[in-house]
């Protein structure tokens, strides 16, 4: 073969290529690869910000089992506790024990585990940040199988934040050991898969867990690669380097999940996207904030900016909620909007005037949703001016009660109580809510300790109609969750918006 | 020459304790503090300051300043609030990341832009310098993070020859004792591991390197232009030494002293460069960490961050000064 400079390169070439060429989309998936949006900062789940970060959740219900199991569609099931509840006069919990479960180093898992781990996060000097709901419960004490507490306050929610946000089992014996630096290095769990691997920044390497008490999770090894850039992400999985990508812009998603070797799935999550409006300057004028509710199309806004994947809402209760009332309606209604204007003196030729703030890029098109929003105000004579902030901004001015008179954010309520919506988000005292209304306060206060599960539901049925009716927030849309992932898994996706690998199967 | 370096050291040391102070303070008066974010559903006033005394955010800022200053020249920058590690331990983690990837991009861009300006100075005036100059044009008006989706696409959509993201392949059981990783696979002649770093480096190192080794070819064929007009060069030729010889053994080295300043300076930008290419391939080095620290407000993170990229820049520049002392007998004698 006569050797040339052409074919010189074109043999470089074709080496350097064939070298760092990996087998993509080979005929079985050994390895499930899954190429997440976040990166996963801390490996304690009960611990700081990322105890409260919703999008960590996934990382932690793979490794770790919580309190109570979760289903897909957000009801409770038995996990670690088999059973739970009150004892008749309120005073007292009772939880009873799985047996036969085993921790991620062969050693038994047992009540004192289940009974130290809800001690531990109502400490405040662990740094919980839910001490106050693990506070309501004292004097926890273990009798055979089953651990009982007395109630210090009683609070309804309780078993519901024990598959809620720090609600997990930490393993007593081996924390007490290792310390809380030696559980970050080396984690371990009850759950589905064990941490093998963990590079910061980087991506985490799990093996399934043989002795789960859930079965063993069909794929033996899973990757969870941290790509943070939802471009990269979706290269990742068109290239075939990932096997499962979630939240990406939803004209990718409909792009990509008919290609040949993809598919993707995409369900409505707990998450909700609303603007809050803060009782200061115009917004204590009930007809501007009437006005400013139905002069929002909530469904065309979801249809060309969200290409439909969105479910309108006209309440913080979504239809997976338990207090979710479909009767409570808030109709686009323009020309009532324009009317309810007129009789406060405003009209298109002298709009009321006010400044909503919005985050960029935070949440899908939340830029692009406010400036639909304010493009349709101002048709109906609301003229206001949009302020991007980012999220961390948002938070500070929300607790502080300094939030302009309207602000777009995204609420999420993975267990679904109107507590945990409606009521933190409109309960004038706290620091989630800057609508500070007595009326509001005063309906929710008795709901708060309400022993009578149909009578706490139907109440907050009641905030909900009174806050729609006189227009006190401005609910937009349940978020629908996007999933792209090879045609050769069966991705099943779970309602609080966790992406689980043991959840997901060979199609 | 011992005097000067002295005092660079000194006026480094005064440029890291206003920087500090800037980081410490900016950070602070800016809103969104970190507590706030962690605030549950449900929490109260009474929580919330409850976490900021155990974050040692209740303090006044100048206290505040005080107390990590403290921790600081012993050596302890704090604890990050999101991951609860030592600062110290995780950015002096992560450097080696960076460091690797930008000495990887700027090697590319030297070699890759010295070739270009050669080229363009030995074939000056004809199609190829015009095709170099319209080259350049194109790789300095495109940001870095635009070649690295323009690479994404091309090298790992495409043609899938290159690793899209992280900086070892998960599989891979790594027998390192540094994070240095690549110098470390050929020091272990673990030619394998080197060639699977490699794979998932050169993306974001092309990415950083083809804006600044298009500002390397500009400038030294610029240098080289001007040297190739003076005596000696002329001389050079006259003894009958060809294009090539005279451009490579008689005018480079003249012409390589500004060009060695410039990717003195360039290299801190290259390294400033980093946060978002590396955030673009998921590289787990300092940069994809600090846009992280800056989400979550994580401060005593970003202020050990920033301090490290302080110090970086603070040295590359007194090294480049050294060097150039070196290098230029007029400066070496002053």
């Amino acid at each position: 073969m006569k050797l040339t400079r052409r074919s010189l390169l074109q043999a470089s070439a074709a080496t350097v290529a064939l070298g760092f060429a990996k087998p993509v989309l080979a005929q079985a998936i050994d390895e499930l690869v899954i190429a997440y949006n976040v990166n996963l900062p801390s490996w304690d789940p009960t611990v700081g910000l990322s105890g409260v970060n919703p999008t960590l959740q996934g990382f932690y219900q793979t490794v770790f089992d919580q309190f109570i199991l979760q289903k897909p569609d957000l009801s409770p099931a038995p996990g670690l506790l088999t059973a739970w509840g009150w004892s008749d006069d309120r005073k007292q919990v009772w939880m009873d024990v799985r047996e036969g479960v085993k921790w991620h180093d062969g050693s038994p898992f047992t009540a004192e585990d289940v009974a130290w781990s809800l001690v531990r996060v109502a400490k405040p000097e662990t740094g919980s940040p839910i001490q106050f709901v693990w506070g309501t419960l004292t004097n926890h004490r273990v009798e055979g199988n089953r651990v009982i507490a007395d109630v210090a306050q009683f609070d309804p929610t309780i078993f519901k934040w024990m598959y809620f946000l720090t609600g997990y089992v930490l393993p007593k014996a081996y924390y007490e050991r290792v310390g809380a630096e030696g559980f970050e290095a080396a984690p371990i769990g009850t759950g589905p898969y064990k941490v093998e691997k963990y590079e910061r920044n980087a991506f985490v390497r799990l093996k399934a867990n043989a002795d789960y008490w859930g079965g063993k999770p069909e794929f033996d090894t899973v990757t969870i690669k941290f790509v943070t850039d939802a471009a990269s992400r979706v290269a990742e999985v068109e290239s075939g380097n990932s096997h499962v990508t979630l939240e990406m812009p939803y004209e990718e998603f409909d792009r990509l999940k008919g290609k040949a070797g993809l598919a993707g799935v995409a369900k409505p999550i707990s998450d909700i996207g609303m603007i809050f409006f803060n009782d200061i300057d115009v917004m204590t004028d009930p007809n501007v904030r009437k006005a400013a509710v139905m002069a929002v199309d909530k469904q065309t806004i979801i249809d060309r900016l969200l290409s439909g994947y969105g479910v309108a809402i006209d309440t913080l209760e979504t239809p997976d909620y338990d207090a979710y009332d479909p009767s409570i309606k808030t109709p686009y209604d323009p020309e009532g909007a324009k009317a309810l204007l007129a009789a406060s003196g405003y009209g298109p030729d002298k709009p009321v005037k006010f400044k909503i703030q919005t985050t960029k890029g935070f949440k899908p098109k939340d830029y692009e949703i406010i400036q639909a929003i304010v493009g349709l105000w101002r048709r109906v004579g609301i003229e206001a001016e949009i302020e991007v902030y980012e999220i961390a901004k948002h938070f500070e001015l929300r607790a502080a009660d300094q939030l302009a008179p309207a602000a777009f954010y995204n609420w999420g309520n993975s267990v679904g109580d109107p507590t945990t919506s409606t009521g933190f988000a409109m309960y004038g005292p706290s620091p989630h809510s800057v609508w500070d209304g007595q009326d509001v306060i005063d309906m929710i206060n008795p709901l708060w300790g309400e022993a009578d599960e149909a009578k706490r539901i139907e109440g907050w049925k009641g905030v909900s109609r009174h806050i729609a009716e006189n227009a006190l927030v401005l609910p937009l849309l349940q978020y629908v969750q996007p999933i792209l992932h090879d045609a050769r898994v069966k991705v099943t996706p779970h309602a609080s918006g966790a992406l689980l690998p043991h959840l997901m199967t060979r199609a | 020459m011992l005097r000067q370096v002295l005092l660079r050291l000194v006026t480094t040391l005064v440029t890291l304790f206003g920087v500090a102070v800037i980081v410490f303070v900016v950070i602070r008066v800016v809103p969104g503090n970190p507590v706030a974010m962690m605030l549950p559903p449900g929490a109260g006033p009474e929580d919330m300051a409850r976490l900021q005394a155990l974050y040692g955010l209740d303090k006044s800022i100048p206290k505040q300043f005080v107390i990590w200053l403290g921790g600081v020249v012993q050596g302890d920058f704090g604890t990050s609030i999101t991951t609860r590690q030592p600062v110290a331990g995780l950015v002096l983690g992560r450097l080696p990341a960076t460091l690797e990837l930008s000495v990887m991009a700027l090697v590319i861009a030297v070699v890759w832009g010295g070739i270009v300006a050669l080229v363009g100075t030995r074939f000056r005036g004809g199609r190829a310098e015009a095709a170099i100059d319209v080259g350049n044009g194109i790789a300095l008006s495109v940001p870095d993070f635009l070649w690295g989706l323009v690479l994404i696409l091309l090298f790992g959509v495409l043609w899938p020859v290159f690793h899209i993201s992280g900086r070892v392949s998960p599989s891979l059981d790594l027998p390192f004792v540094t994070n240095f990783y690549l110098f470390e696979s050929v020091i272990r002649l673990r030619f394998d591991l080197w060639w699977d770093i490699v794979g998932h480096m050169l993306m974001p190192a092309l990415a950083l390197a083809f804006p600044l080794a298009a500002i390397v070819a500009q400038l030294l064929k610029q240098s080289l232009k001007e040297t190739m007009h003076l005596d000696y060069v002329t001389l050079a030729r006259t003894k009958g030494y060809g294009e090539t010889r005279v451009i490579l053994r008689e005018a480079l080295r003249n012409a390589v002293l500004p060009t060695l300043t410039l990717v003195g300076v360039q290299f801190t930008f290259l390294i400033g460069g980093t946060v978002i290419v590396e955030r673009l391939f998921s590289y787990e080095g300092l940069g994809n960490m600090a846009i992280d620290a800056v989400i979550n407000r994580d401060l005593p993170l970003i202020q050990g961050i920033v301090i490290l990229f302080a110090v970086i820049f603070t040295a590359v520049n007194l090294i480049v000064d050294l060097l150039y002392a070196v290098l230029n007998p007029r400066l070496r004698h002053a």
